[in-house]
């Protein structure tokens, strides 16, 4: 980088108007769910409640089924993550580090999924969850899903980079695959790991479709799905809404916060949604 | 790579390794996508027998108003994302790809930070904002003298709204993808532009847009499909109205799948959705190549 002037100052102001759009909403929902119902939509408006309160929070966390719901996603978004993880570094070591016929074949195959989304399959599947009992499940959101191509497609990218001579070493040395895979793979995979972990988790968070197609039972939904159902009745009570739509966006700010890194690089990686 | 050839011992080991995730794969991916192309020529629904019924969904399809409706608008969203997204992700990646402006790691964040959301959430927070009467931006308005503006209850104003939002989620994902586009050009090739004497502008044209065309057709495939599969937005801001002016094929297949247990007709549908898919993803691929760039 030679010679490169800084910006001129219009740019910085650019800059800072669309920094300022991206983030005001959020803020607003996240202050309006302090306040007390009586000051929500009175007129004139203000940015900040004049009284600060923590009884939406009470109403969203004690009184209701918000508690239930929200336990379901973090089982499902725990759980899946650790199978999505495990299963998708198994295959990603398989299609990075072995030859075999075939292989080129299943790669090419999970890809071209990809462009398969589950829109356009969702009744199919769910007449295939109803045969393997898997309806009205927390089973039924959790395996599933958990099988995506894109954390297969980055742990393949990333095994191809381990040396061979290093898992030469440990086969010379007597280890079975199975153990070079848990002492020498796993290891060197933490990178890598910990970024389909985070995308995993922050997908099955997100998740709306799969729930809606395999929960109908009301204590197995997850939070957004009862987001979701809130929003659809006729009288929206706003102030219980934002403060349970404040819970639901704040466990995913944290983890980006914590592992910011991990998020830019996987999607320069080529991570897609999914 | 490993050498590990048939043959040798244990040559099942890597399939093994595969085991798993291909397994769950077949049952839910790959099974369910040839089951969902024999469904439509059926006209299956959960409480009665199935049998097959030839190409009559699809000609019921030909004539479906409402199909064509939703058709009509899904089209008509997922272009006008595609292109509005491509036009502000890039700008955003062009003031932040290099290291010249003041906290460009924050701001980077910043604009990363509403596609970490559920589109229900967004959904949820803007039709707070947009409301007619209790939404602060008509608030605003009518503070400075201006008349309250219908922005989810009119239709051509909601999908504005609805296309504005999805831009507004996505459109620091796609500037992290063409940042790293961005990065990849070699810096000597603008330098030598400089010394020729050749303004900002030819340059970006010459250097930056050719260069950038692979980044380019990886964005506008992406945001492509996920347009196509918009559904959690509209459902939280408009419920597909008003009328039928927001209401997209994903939604109008599940209703029908799922409210009107018409499985086999809404089997179709979603066989006309993934074409539509698969048919603009071609012309994505076959537009870059035009230009003479390979990829």
């Amino acid at each position: 980088m030679s010679k490169r002037t800084k910006r001129p100052i219009w740019q910085m102001l650019v800059v800072i108007l669309f920094a300022t759009v991206a983030l005001i909403p959020i803020l607003w929902v996240a202050l309006s769910s302090f306040k007390p119902q009586s000051e929500l939509f009175s007129i004139p408006m203000r940015v900040f409640p004049q009284r600060w309160t923590l009884e939406n929070y009470a109403a969203a966390l004690l009184r209701g089924s918000f508690p239930i719901y929200f336990r379901n996603t973090v089982i499902v978004s725990v759980v899946s993550t650790v199978i999505t993880v495990i299963i998708n570094i198994m295959a990603g070591y398989a299609l990075g580090k072995y030859v075999f016929p075939g292989r080129n074949t299943l790669f090419s195959l999970m890809l071209a999924t990809l462009m398969i989304p589950l829109q356009v399959i969702m009744i199919p599947i769910f007449l295939q969850l109803k045969r393997f009992g898997l309806l009205n499940s927390l089973w039924g959101i959790i395996i599933p899903p958990a099988a995506t191509p894109t954390g297969v497609f980055l742990a393949r990218q990333y095994m191809t980079t381990i040396p061979d001579s290093l898992i030469e070493a440990a086969r010379i040395d007597g280890g079975g695959e199975w153990f070079v895979f848990r002492k020498i793979i796993i290891p060197l995979s933490k990178p890598i790991i910990a970024t389909i972990a985070i995308f995993s988790f922050m997908w099955r968070w997100n998740d709306y479709l799969w729930p809606l197609i395999v929960i109908s039972k009301n204590d197995k939904q997850t939070i957004q799905q009862a987001l979701a159902g809130f929003v659809g009745q006729l009288q929206i009570n706003w102030s219980n809404l934002l403060a349970m739509t404040t819970i639901t966006i704040l466990p995913i700010i944290i983890v980006f916060l914590a592992f910011q890194n991990f998020f830019m690089q996987g999607i320069s990686a080529g991570a897609v949604k999914g | 790579m490993t050498e590990f050839k048939r043959g040798t011992r244990q040559f099942w080991i890597p399939y093994l390794f595969l085991l798993p995730n291909v397994l769950i794969f077949t049952l839910f991916v790959i099974v369910p996508a040839v089951q969902g192309l024999a469904m439509s020529f059926t006209d299956w629904s959960v409480f009665s027998d199935a049998s097959f019924v030839g190409l009559d969904n699809f000609k019921e399809l030909f004539h479906d108003e409402v199909f064509w409706i939703t058709f009509r608008n899904t089209l008509v969203y997922s272009v006008l994302t595609v292109c509005a997204l491509i036009l502000v992700s890039l700008m955003l990646a062009l003031l932040l790809y290099q290291n010249t402006i003041f906290a460009q790691k924050a701001f980077r964040a910043i604009f990363y930070i509403p596609s970490l959301l559920s589109m229900i959430t967004v959904g949820i927070a803007w039709r707070f904002i947009l409301g007619d009467e209790m939404g602060i931006i008509n608030f605003i308005i009518r503070s400075c003298g201006g008349e309250g503006v219908h922005w989810l209850t009119s239709g051509k104003l909601a999908m504005l709204s609805v296309i504005l939002v999805s831009v507004w989620t996505y459109a620091g994902y796609y500037m992290i993808i063409f940042i790293s586009g961005l990065q990849t050009i070699p810096i000597e090739l603008y330098e030598a532009a400089y010394v020729d004497g050749a303004s900002k502008w030819y340059s970006f044209r010459s250097i930056t847009l050719p260069l950038l065309s692979p980044t380019t057709l990886v964005v506008s495939i992406l945001a492509t499909i996920n347009a196509f599969k918009a559904y959690e937005l509209i459902l939280t801001m408009t419920k597909g109205g008003p009328g039928y002016a927001t209401k997209f094929i994903v939604q109008q297949v599940y209703e029908v799948a799922f409210m009107e247990d018409r499985m086999g007709y809404a089997s179709a549908m979603s066989i006309v959705l993934m074409l539509m898919i698969g048919i603009i993803t071609l012309i994505q691929f076959k537009g870059s190549r035009g230009e003479g760039e390979h990829e």
